[in-house]
């Protein structure tokens, strides 16, 4: 019996041995990182491999009506393969499987893509809608590195402060009502499931308490993370829930199970249109935000189909769609005049620059302090993602 | 009895056993394999790549961060409840069906018990998201006699996951008492025993290997999920979610983190295995 | 073993009031999904079939039926072939460690799909992948047989027990060869286990989503991923519930030929 065990024993170290070598040979390849950007573009592969936003890359098969990817298939012959991502974090593992050729990744992930290697740098001369986009949206902290581009910017979004009209009474102007004053809903407040979430207390504190000296919600020394943190834990005590996806959103508002806190202006509409009293305000904070992008990967086995579903994406009538369907500020200033709704660049604030200087839009924390302090080590996202899972406890 | 081994049925033996052992090792122990190797590597904080420098420190913190004891505690006391929950209601109900009501109503009552194992559990978490609402049904249904819905929190979580997976306890426990030769309760009755004695000398040891089997399901599924928990969890996290938070970003620190459920379940495992659960699944 | 009356009425009562909890959050997906509430408010605000007529076109929705029916198909199968053989060593033959074929095949079901989920992705990644094969519908299933195989090995495996081994060996004595034995006597024996067997096997996977999650490639989504997304989806959970009840009602009928085909064995056995 023993002899046996120990043979049993034997084979398994030995199988994994034979794994590790195989994943030791994998990881070979230590060429120059990022990959390069095509100069011209060639004939498409037939295929591309896209991560999207649910709602990003829609073919119709979730409402006929809503289809600009057959479009796209039938034009370029590229054949889209979608995976559908949740969070940030999926968006950043899934591009490392190397199997996808594009990806609309948010801020807090782009920089990391960036770092890693993952995402290449992309030739905006081949997108020609790119043209079109919004100045302010080009040559971001979150989308370029070194003067280029990494990506088109394809929309916009900040996140907003919802409460219910009927429980909240005094209209709140001041993220201080889910933070300081968070008590006064106990166990009805909501806030965003992320470890990115921590820079709304940041931002928060950032006026609230001036001592800290935070200047920018992403660039957070131990002590200001601390704070935070130790903010954030205080308003563990009175939040009924944290949320991730729009329908958890949308029942905890509808039901009354939440009354406050963070939103997106497109879950505020649907909340609306479910008839639940609902509004949605820019603090005098600002916000936090999101911008996405699309970005390629450095190992794309279809770069040519990539490129032309960048500019496809953000060509001004599909732009439009999307924005309109997932519910965000349009990044082509042309998509506005397309728009089924006329308003809707309006409601989401998409030509309104003054609007968007009050959104910190979502970037990836890093050691290297963000708002350009050469004294002090600011705290990463590994860090941030730890404090997160203490906040929840 | 099976038969004493020879040269011929011993090649018959391998050639039995061999292809799904290789599969299970191949398929499958080599992936863990590979999973709790990597647990030893480290991470590249801004990237997320894996740097594979073999170290501790991923076990370290684990062992040294309190919130991580207290999360495993938590996942832990959940995934019991849930099993205590799931075979104080299979055991009244499976003795039922098996011993009590007639003939011709255990196959439907059967049917009845398996049917919501094919509606998706999703579909089920999130109905049950609807039915603990502020506004839900259960809320509603509690009202009239003074009393709350429990809300989302630790209590939805182990409602929920009992509900979820009481068909798994049912089945092995009905099976069980269905087994139980009626010439036993008969002996056990001409030998003077009450009911309740037939119930606790007979009955009782008969069915406690297939209570332990149902709880291998129960309590491994409860220690495990995290899209329960969720859905209607509220503020709760559990150690599937830590774990899923942490796959994306750093590999090697949810590997590690991994570790703690294998080490629990397979502990589970060996213990019930005593019991004669395993056999009886 | 006598009951009295009152303990059978109140055995009765729980049972009855224990399924009701089970159909109750059933019974309101059927109800949400003509419910005009695109969010499930409760009670319902009006009727309506535009849920249904929306979900009857859903391409989607069709495809990701297609694949989970494909995914099952092809891990029942396999878990049907490997489980068997499991069984039939275990249960016919006495070796070292026997006991511990029936602990490692359970591993795979009882340690959390997370686990085994991110397991199966980490070593594809490293094994498949540099060899050319890619995650996929084959990796799904290739993650679902390995959970399933204890279904079938427990199903057979009960029904072994049952059998007596004299039954084979007289058939050995009566000159028929092990694959006559085992096409004539055996055989027969067991169909209706395997069946019960199979049938669970194939419901665990067309209900995972964990581990289907991790091995899963680009545009490979078996329904319970096409639900997932689109319960997070804008104006898609009304559509999804439609599906939810449509399965729910379609569930009946699997369950039903499985009861009436092993009406001796208590049905399918976990």
């Amino acid at each position: 019996m023993r002899k046996r065990k120990m043979s049993a024993w034997r084979s398994a170290a030995a199988i994994c041995a034979l794994l590790l070598t195989a994943a030791g040979c994998g990881s070979g390849n230590d060429d120059d990182k990022g990959g390069h950007a095509p100069d011209k573009l060639g004939k498409g592969e037939g295929k591309v491999n896209i991560i999207a936003w649910a709602g990003y890359a829609e073919d119709g098969s979730n409402d006929p009506k809503v289809d600009w990817v057959h479009p796209f298939e039938k034009k370029t012959g590229c054949q889209v393969n979608t995976k559908t991502a949740g969070t940030s974090d999926e968006m950043v593992s899934l591009m490392k499987t190397g199997q996808y050729d594009t990806v609309s990744a948010s801020g807090d992930a782009t920089l990391r893509l960036i770092a890693s290697g993952d995402a290449a740098p992309v030739n905006t001369k081949l997108v020609p809608n790119y043209r079109d986009i919004f100045p302010a949206l080009k040559q971001q902290p979150f989308n370029s590195k070194d003067g280029r581009m990494y990506g088109i910017p394809h929309g916009r979004g900040a996140n907003l402060l919802m409460y219910r009209t009927d429980k909240v009474t005094s209209a709140p102007d001041s993220w201080r009502a889910v933070f300081d004053d968070a008590a006064r809903y106990d166990g009805h407040v909501t806030a965003y499931d992320s470890p990115i979430y921590i820079a709304d207390a940041a931002l928060y504190l950032m006026q609230a308490k001036p001592s800290l000296g935070i200047k920018n919600p992403y660039a957070l020394d131990q002590k200001q993370l601390d704070a935070a943190v130790a903010l954030l834990k205080k308003q563990h005590k009175a939040v009924g829930e944290y949320w991730s996806d729009y329908q958890k959103e949308i029942t905890a508002f509808k039901g009354g199970d939440s009354v406050i806190g963070t939103t997106w202006q497109v879950i505020a509409n649907l909340t609306k249109a479910e008839k639940a009293p609902v509004k949605a305000v820019l603090p005098k904070e600002g916000a936090t935000g999101w911008s996405d992008t699309w970005m390629v990967s450095a190992k794309a086995e279809h770069p040519n189909c990539a490129y032309k579903w960048l500019d496809w994406i953000v060509s001004p009538k599909v732009n439009a769609q999307v924005a309109e369907y997932f519910g965000e500020a349009p990044s082509n200033r042309k998509a506005c005049a397309e728009t089924s709704a006329p308003d809707h660049c309006a409601i989401f604030h998409a030509d309104d620059e003054k609007y968007f200087q009050r959104v910190h839009f979502w970037t990836t924390p890093i050691k290297q302090c963000l708002d350009g302090r050469k004294d002090a080590d600011c705290t990463d996202y590994a860090q941030w993602t730890r404090a997160w899972t203490e906040v929840k406890g | 009895m099976p038969a004493a081994p020879t040269p011929g049925s011993r090649l018959r033996l391998t050639a039995l056993l061999a292809p799904p052992l290789l599969w299970l090792t191949l398929a499958y122990l080599g992936s863990l394999a590979v999973l709790l190797l990597s647990a030893f590597w480290a991470t590249d904080s801004f990237t997320s790549d894996v740097v594979r420098t073999w170290n501790t420190d991923n076990f370290h913190e684990l062992l040294t961060t309190p919130v991580y004891r207290t999360i495993a505690l938590r996942t832990l006391s959940i995934a019991a409840a849930v099993t205590v929950v799931d075979a104080l209601l299979a055991l009244p109900m499976a003795f039922f069906m098996a011993r009590v009501a007639g003939r011709g109503w255990r196959r439907p009552l059967l049917v009845a018990v398996l049917t919501p194992l094919w509606a998706g559990y999703l579909v089920k978490a999130y109905a049950w998201r609807v039915m603990l609402g502020e506004n839900g049904v259960v809320g509603a249904a509690l009202a009239p006699f003074g009393l709350h819905g429990p809300g989302y929190g630790t209590t939805a979580v182990v409602i929920v996951l009992a509900y979820l997976w009481l068909p798994y306890m049912i089945l092995p426990v009905y099976a069980a008492l269905e087994r139980l030769p009626e010439r036993m309760l008969e002996a056990s009755a001409d030998l003077g025993a009450g009911t309740w004695r037939t119930l606790r000398s007979v009955v009782l040891p008969a069915v406690r290997p297939a209570v332990l089997a149902g709880s291998v399901f129960t309590f491994s599924l409860s220690l495990g999920d995290y899209l329960t928990v969720q859905i209607v969890g509220g503020k709760t996290q559990l150690l599937g979610n830590v774990i899923a938070s942490q796959v994306t970003l750093d590999l090697p620190m949810a590997a590690a983190l991994s570790a703690v459920p294998v080490v629990l379940i397979v502990c589970y495992l060996a213990a019930v295995r005593r019991a004669g659960a395993l056999d009886s699944l | 073993m006598r009951i009295s009356r009152t303990a059978r009425v109140a055995l009765c009562c729980v049972t009855a009031a224990g399924l009701a909890i089970v159909y109750v959050p059933l019974l309101l997906v059927l109800l949400n999904s003509v419910n005009t509430d695109r969010s499930f408010g409760w009670p319902p605000s009006g009727f309506t079939g535009r849920w249904w007529r929306a979900a009857l076109h859903s391409e989607g929705a069709r495809q990701a039926l297609l694949t989970s029916l494909k995914a099952g198909l092809a891990a029942t199968a396999i878990a049907l072939v490997l489980g068997t053989l499991a069984a039939y060593a275990v249960h016919r033959h006495r070796f070292f460690g026997r006991r511990t074929v029936s602990f490692l095949l359970v591993l795979p079901i009882a340690l959390p799909g997370i686990v085994s989920g991110i397991a199966l992705n980490a070593a594809f990644r490293t094994v498949l992948d540099p060899i050319g094969i890619g995650f996929g519908l084959f990796t799904v299933v290739v993650g679902h047989a390995t959970f399933c195989v204890v279904i079938v090995f427990n199903n057979v495996g009960a029904r072994l027990r049952r059998i007596a081994p004299s039954l084979a060996e007289a058939s050995a004595d009566l000159g028929a060869r092990p694959w006559q034995t085992f096409r004539y006597v055996t055989f027969p024996a067991m169909r209706s286990a395997l069946f019960a067997g199979g049938l669970l096997a194939f419901a665990l996977s067309f209900d995972e989503i964990v581990v289907t999650t991790f091995t899963a490639g680009p545009g490979t989504r078996t329904l319970p991923i096409w639900i997932y997304e689109n319960l997070a989806r804008p104006h898609q959970a009304p559509v999804v519930n439609v599906v939810a009840a449509l399965l729910i009602l379609a569930s009946v009928i699997p369950v039903y030929i499985a009861q009436r085909l092993s009406s001796d064995t208590a049905g399918g056995r976990l």
